[in-house]
């Protein structure tokens, strides 16, 4: 609660639109011609030099991607995009440098005050960079008690991480580096033709993050903090591989709570996790893309694939997912329960508001004996914002005991904005207990008013219930997040009542 | 000059018309009492004074220490001493009382002009009074009012008024659902927030309540319009011969 103050404080600070300083890109590209084709997928592995089996698995989803159209069953609405009229390769130039906080505008580090986000963490994020023989930049704004310079600091994970044998790098690196790995789990949960922008996505991905954590190593910290400072040029189609070998544990922590703007309005990335025997995977998402404007022009269309294989016995697999941004957000993270005995969670805040369409959802796909999984999800409308859940819960034949837990809750802000539910259920064997709640709720004038009568303003009010509304799921986010996290659900609502 | 004065406040609800010409004064350091029979209209004054949306003023005005409350927004006449302790409580799950006391308490602090409570500060505070009123720990870790008994939800309101420390507080049927011993600790709360500069409107429909505390005056309440106001002995009188005798009055 305490959080959700401070926040509606700073943003009562803050009258200008919050995403008009967004990050508007620094990044001096280096871009490939408009239009996809052949050729401009050679350039892309080429730019990257990428050895020829991976030219081979993009092309091949290529000419797969061709045969393909686009799904249109989920409850979204655009215009059609021209896959023609954009571009598909944009080299990551290092930012221009600023030698200064007081160089970036003020705007800016509003926004991230807002937010919460460190100084010196914004520093980087802004590339900041001292002039030769100056101090931290940084700290010429603000006390800081400890010293904090990038260098050192992704150096000392990477020491970490090297010491526990974890492998942590750009998948581009990895597909150079480590060739076995990637070839062997590489579209071994997301098959190349899984669906139109996976395939897509295979065509043309541009960078991501590839995690490998060997046998009974329990990886030393939240692959989190790092990623941040260094992993935020992967553009426009992410990939992300993380393999948790026999016995291992991993957490990792995808996007930002900052605002972020993107010259290519369309996003397609493709997530994929494998966990071994006894292994556990954590997958934590904060997703804040630019939403549209006020009349919902522009905002970032987000098409994404992201699964899960418990592929070994007793594995865990748990996403947990806070989306607040892009125009439109197509994402059904999944888990298939492949080996036995191992489970599968979704723990999810989706909120709209203005006119931004979440689809959203999940997939538990139970092929193992006695596995188990488990869906919470919270979605919140407010404005002209259409919010729905799909879920899929199946159990095949074999997956004897299979269990499942599913609890979707809805809350309406205003009443120009809808809610749905799409639960899809199949039992194909009789030992399987499947639970489903579903409720749908307005946010209440009496609870508005009981706290407004009580010294809350009405920003204050409706942060304050939606925080309790979704505190189940905030609480599954590492720490540090959930409070960035509970901060931004604040912001993404303001101005949505009254 | 009285520290809330209404006059001829005429309200509808949904194209009906509830207070019809209200007039009443409340002195800093008085007590007063009404009294009323269902569908009176005491919950619609609560609710016209505290602000909250739905009813159509059409005619009068109230003043709080002569300023125009109708004018302010809810929070604004919180922070300005206004407290209603509801009838009916509601729950907002999934933020703890705690929470939700320090959100209330520092935001009227800080409409103020006030410092927020430093958290040992705060936590000493709420322990002592949450002790007097026998809340137990527990009960603050709880979503607001989820699963409270009418009791502890009553107790809470008391609480929260305590914390606040407001000049003008309404209670709307505080005694409701209370049992013997309940009654008598949250009257003791009430009563040791009796002080010179603060006003109170205790709405009830029970003697027993103004046993405890003693109002200075009695108010009776009919059809949208305070009918008779006496002293404390009016309770007695109404509760020999009912509210017959002042449907017709005036
Ligand atoms: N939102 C509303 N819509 C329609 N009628 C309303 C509304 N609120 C109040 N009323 C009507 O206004 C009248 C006064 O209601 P109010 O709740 O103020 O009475 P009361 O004196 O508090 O009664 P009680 O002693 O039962 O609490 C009632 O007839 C009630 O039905
Ligand atoms: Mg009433």
């Amino acid at each position: 609660m305490v959080a959700v103050q401070e926040t509606v404080e700073r943003v009562k600070r803050i009258d200008v639109d919050q995403y008009r300083y967004g990050f508007e890109t620094l990044i001096d590209s280096e871009k490939a011609p408009k239009g996809l084709s052949e050729e401009i997928v050679k350039f892309i592995s080429q730019k990257k030099n990428e050895p020829a089996w991976m030219l081979q698995w993009r092309l091949e989803a290529y000419r797969r991607w061709l045969t393909m159209t686009e799904p249109t069953w989920a409850r979204v609405d655009y215009p059609k995009i021209d896959f023609q009229d954009l571009y598909y390769y944009a080299a990551p130039k290092p930012k221009k440098t600023v030698t200064s906080l007081d160089e970036i505008n003020p705007e800016i580090l509003k926004t991230y005050e807002k937010l919460g986000i460190p100084l010196r963490e914004v520093a980087m994020l802004e590339g900041v960079e001292p002039k030769p023989g100056e101090e931290d930049p940084a700290r010429r704004k603000i006390a800081v008690d400890a010293v904090f310079d990038s260098v050192s600091v992704a150096t000392t994970f990477k020491a970490e991480l090297k010491k526990a044998g974890v492998i942590f790098m750009p998948i581009s690196e990895a597909i150079r580096e480590h060739p076995e790995l990637v070839q062997k789990y590489l579209g071994s949960v997301v098959p190349t033709s899984d669906n139109f922008y996976a395939t897509l996505n295979s065509a043309v991905f541009s960078d991501g993050s590839f995690v490998y954590v060997p046998p009974g190593v329990r990886c030393p910290m939240e692959l989190s903090t790092y990623f941040r400072i260094n992993e935020r040029n992967t553009g426009q189609f992410e990939r992300t591989l993380i393999i948790a070998d026999k016995g291992s544990y991993v957490s990792y922590l995808e996007g930002c709570t900052a605002p972020q703007r993107d010259e290519n309005q369309l996003h397609a990335a493709v997530v994929e996790l494998v966990a071994h025997d006894d292994a556990e995977i954590k997958y934590s998402t904060v997703q804040n893309w630019y939403p549209g404007n006020s009349e919902g022009k522009g905002g970032i269309y987000n098409f994404v694939t992201k699964r899960g294989d418990c592929r070994g016995n007793r594995s865990k697999i748990s996403w947990t997912q806070v989306e607040t941004g892009s125009a439109i957000t197509w994402k059904y993270p999944s888990c298939i329960l492949r080996g036995d005995n191992s489970s599968g969670e979704f723990y999810s805040i989706a909120i709209s508001n203005g006119f931004q369409q979440v689809d959203s959802g999940t997939k538990m796909i139970h092929l193992g004996k006695n596995t188990s999984s488990r869906i919470i999800s919270k979605g919140i409308a407010a404005g002209k914002s259409q919010n729905t859940y799909r879920g899929l819960v199946t159990a095949h034949r074999k997956a004897t005991g299979a269990r499942n837990f599913t609890a979707c809750d809805s809350l309406l802000i205003g009443d120009k904005c809808g809610a749905h539910t799409v639960p899809y259920i199949e039992a194909k064997n009789s030992s399987a207990t499947f639970e489903h709640e579903a409720t749908t709720s307005k946010i209440s004038e009496d609870v508005l008013f009981y706290c407004i009568q009580r010294g809350l303003s009405q920003e204050e009010a409706v942060g304050l219930v939606v925080n309790g509304f979704v505190k189940q799921v905030l609480q599954k986010l590492p720490m540090e997040f959930a409070v960035e996290a509970q901060k931004l659900i604040s912001i993404s609502l303001d101005g949505s009542v009254g | 000059m009285a520290l809330l004065e209404i006059r001829h406040l005429h309200v509808g609800v949904e194209d009906r018309e509830v207070l019809r010409g209200l007039d009443l004064n409340v002195n800093a350091g008085e007590v007063h009492a009404i009294m009323g029979p269902n569908g009176s209209g005491k919950s619609t004054l609560s609710h016209v004074i505290a602000g909250k949306p739905g009813y159509e003023i059409t005619r009068g005005q109230i003043l709080f220490r002569g300023e125009n409350l109708l004018r302010m927004e809810p929070n604004e006449r919180a922070a300005k001493g206004v407290f209603l302790a509801f009838q009916y409580p509601v729950e907002i799950p999934g933020v703890t009382t705690m929470n939700f006391l320090r959100a209330a308490l520092n935001a009227q602090r800080k409409a103020r002009g006030q410092q927020e409570f430093s958290t040992p500060e705060f936590l000493k505070r709420v322990r002592q009074v949450a002790g007097s009123l026998n809340i137990p720990q527990d009960m603050l870790k709880r979503g607001v009012n989820v699963g409270f008994s009418g009791g502890e939800k009553k107790r809470n309101e008391i609480l929260q008024m305590a914390l606040v420390e407001p000049s003008l507080c309404i209670l709307d049927e505080i005694d409701s659902g209370l049992d013997i011993d309940a009654l008598r600790i949250v009257a003791s709360g009430i009563n040791a927030l009796r002080a010179p500069e603060r006003a109170m409107i205790i709405i009830t429909h029970y003697r027993r309540l103004l046993d405890h505390i003693v109002p200075d005056v009695v108010h009776v309440m009919s059809k949208g319009r305070i009918m008779k106001s006496g002293g404390k002995e009016l309770a007695l009188e109404l509760e020999a011969s009912g509210y017959a005798q002042f449907e017709h009055a005036a």
